[in-house]
């Protein structure tokens, strides 16, 4: 708790890390207060179709009627909610693979590590649009299709330093007085994982938002009336000519949100790197 | 079973995959350590000292194992015999660090930098009593203050991070000892420390050796400590042992080349300057070693009979072992 606050200082302290702390801090507000900040329902017809950005529409209409503004302040609960508990499933199971296959090598490792690989192999874009078929529609298949996907990246992440952590001789000398194998790895090897493993999930949060964006664009994720930025844009496919605005807005947050993690994640590596240190 | 430990024709064995045999690092070991006896294992770096050590402890690292027709047999304080070569993880687990013991070449990274250095001892305990907090308290500051570390209360909250080598290796050896092991390995327990300390911690060693009845394995490759501490020394070379004798002997009269060599090479402080001496040539790769005598390539007495056929350890006079055609019996009569 102490080392979060202390890496939070470090962060805010970054130029970098602040913005994308602020951008992704006013995110989440948008998300928890959503009935507050938006004026209508998301799936409510309130206007004229298609009405251009004014005063009461701030982004427009949609081809139903519906307030765009409205729509996109509830998609960023989807988003968010898909980013956290898609990589959530991903790095809990990643990080148990990882810590598994590292520290026990042998034949154990060469199993997870080659179901890993053939997880790899797939475009994650395709593996989830699989998995989801398999699963079926909606917000919960796709936040699990999207979990499986991440798994092999925590997984080699993981085990990775693990193995760099298990030759160090303070684990070693843990072994040598006879502690078990599991406090070893949850005390002696874990808190060498943190750092990799907390900048791969800010980057995964990000990837997991544009995977679960791109699947609603293709329709295979949340589905209607409940909006998702990615599915606003497949809605606004149609009508990028006669109403812009449904496609512009849906997708500056995405690159917006996108980005803003992706920061995050980068200055979140100066941070926890401590060769990069003085 | 009369000795605390033997090792009998050990090997460790580094498999090549399931076509080649396997490449060998350490072959036909035979060692006995007596109770309360102060054992030297010399040799220089990569002659797999260390490796025989982790094997009695039951830590090879993958993917090494023990090879076939290896044994190492443990007595235990009740009497029991064990065969460590035989035993499943858990039990080994319970050896450790209960029994048998070991003391790390760089105290600074042995302790866990995120925890107190009575967490650490508290580790040790956890896993092998059932004392309760305040008992373990007791015990770990008792521990301290026979290590003779200045202000235990202190130090016991303290992280590995605020203490220095000496100090830290003082923590090691507490650590190490905290259940009153039978057996004792301390892989190079002074090659990272200056020299003052040094003698401080060997000192401190050979106390606690004699208030504990505890026998010690000391890995090095100084002459100098082996000689301050050690009773009887095991010399290896290239993954075998090449001589066994008292330290006495060894100093007194070193049969096998490479022993000799290694004494001449030792500086000593105060004496004439000189050129160090050193043995031509370097160690063979285990896998290529050939058929004949392992040091044959650097040896000043080599002979064609070296490079055909290896000798085999020999007994030249009681309690002095040797390998080396030099010292073989019947040597005149085999010429």
């Amino acid at each position: 708790m102490k080392k979060l606050l202390q890496t939070l200082r470090e962060l805010w302290r970054d130029p970098m890390g602040r913005i994308s702390l602020i951008g992704i801090l006013l995110i989440i507000l948008m998300a928890i207060f959503a009935p507050q900040l938006s004026h209508f329902k998301p799936d409510k017809m309130v206007g004229m179709p298609k009405a251009s950005l004014s005063a009461q529409f701030w982004f427009g209409t949609d081809n139903y009627g519906r307030d765009i503004f409205s729509r996109i302040v509830y998609g960023a609960r989807v988003s968010l909610q898909v980013g956290l508990i898609a990589v959530g499933i991903g790095a809990t199971a990643g990080y148990v693979l990882g810590l598994i296959a590292g520290y026990f090598e042998g034949w154990v490792d060469r199993v997870i590590m080659c179901l890993m690989d053939i997880l790899f192999a797939f475009p994650s874009i395709l593996l989830a649009i699989l998995i989801s078929t398999v699963l079926g529609r909606g917000l919960v298949p796709t936040m699990v299709a999207i979990g499986i996907v991440n798994i092999p990246v925590f997984a080699r992440t993981v085990r990775a330093s693990v193995i760099s952590a298990k030759g160090l001789e303070y684990v070693e000398n843990a072994r040598s007085v006879g502690v078990k194998t599991w406090p070893i790895l949850i005390r002696h090897i874990s808190p060498n994982v943190v750092a990799p493993f907390t900048v791969q999930a800010t980057l995964a949060l990000s990837s997991a938002i544009l995977t679960e964006a791109s699947m609603s664009f293709l329709g295979l994720g949340i589905q209607p009336p409940a909006s998702s930025w990615g599915s606003m844009l497949n809605e606004a496919r149609t009508f990028m000519e006669q109403a812009p605005w449904m496609a512009i807005f849906p997708a500056l947050f995405i690159i917006i949100t996108i980005l803003l993690f992706n920061i995050m994640g980068d200055s979140l590596r100066d941070v926890l790197d401590p060769k990069l240190k003085l | 079973m009369e000795h605390l430990l033997e090792l009998r024709n050990l090997s460790i064995d580094l498999p090549r995959g399931k076509r080649q045999s396997p490449v060998k690092l350490v072959e036909g070991v035979d060692l006995t350590v007596r109770k309360k006896q102060n054992f030297g294992v010399v040799g220089e770096s990569g002659c797999g000292k260390s490796i025989t050590c982790s094997a009695i402890m039951g830590l090879l690292s993958y993917p090494l194992t023990v090879g076939a027709g290896s044994s190492i047999r443990f007595l235990k304080e009740n009497g029991e015999e064990l065969e460590i070569t035989s035993l499943s993880p858990a039990e080994l687990r319970k050896l450790r660090g209960k029994d048998i013991s070991m003391i790390f070449q760089e105290p600074m990274t042995a302790l866990d930098p995120m925890y107190t250095i009575e967490e650490q001892i508290n580790e040790t305990l956890r896993f092998h009593t059932s004392l309760s907090k305040p008992e373990m308290h007791e015990a770990a500051l008792a521990m301290l203050k026979k290590v003779k570390i200045p202000r235990p209360e202190q130090i016991l909250k303290d992280y590995p991070h605020h203490l220095s080598g000496g100090m830290l290796q003082r923590v090691m050896i507490a650590i190490a000892l905290i259940n009153n092991p039978r057996l004792l390995i301390a892989d190079e327990p002074t090659t990272a420390l200056d020299v003052t300390i040094q003698a401080q911690i060997l000192d401190l060693m050979n106390e606690l050796r004699e208030s504990y009845d505890t026998s010690v394995i000391m890995i090095t490759h100084d002459l100098g400590v082996i000689a301050e501490t050690c009773e009887e020394v095991a010399v290896f070379y290239a993954g075998q042992v090449v001589e066994q004798a008292s330290v006495e002997e060894i100093f007194r009269a070193a049969a096998h080349p490479y022993t000799a060599g290694l004494l001449k090479s030792v500086t000593s402080l105060g004496g004439e300057e000189k050129m160090l001496y050193t043995i031509q040539g370097a160690v063979p790769t285990a896998g290529n070693f050939g058929q004949g005598c392992r040091f044959a390539d650097r040896c000043e007495y080599c002979e064609s009979r070296c490079r055909e056929s290896a000798p085999a350890l020999t007994e030249i006079s009681p309690g002095h072992l040797c390998r080396c055609w030099l010292h073989a019996p019947g040597k005149e009569a085999a010429q």
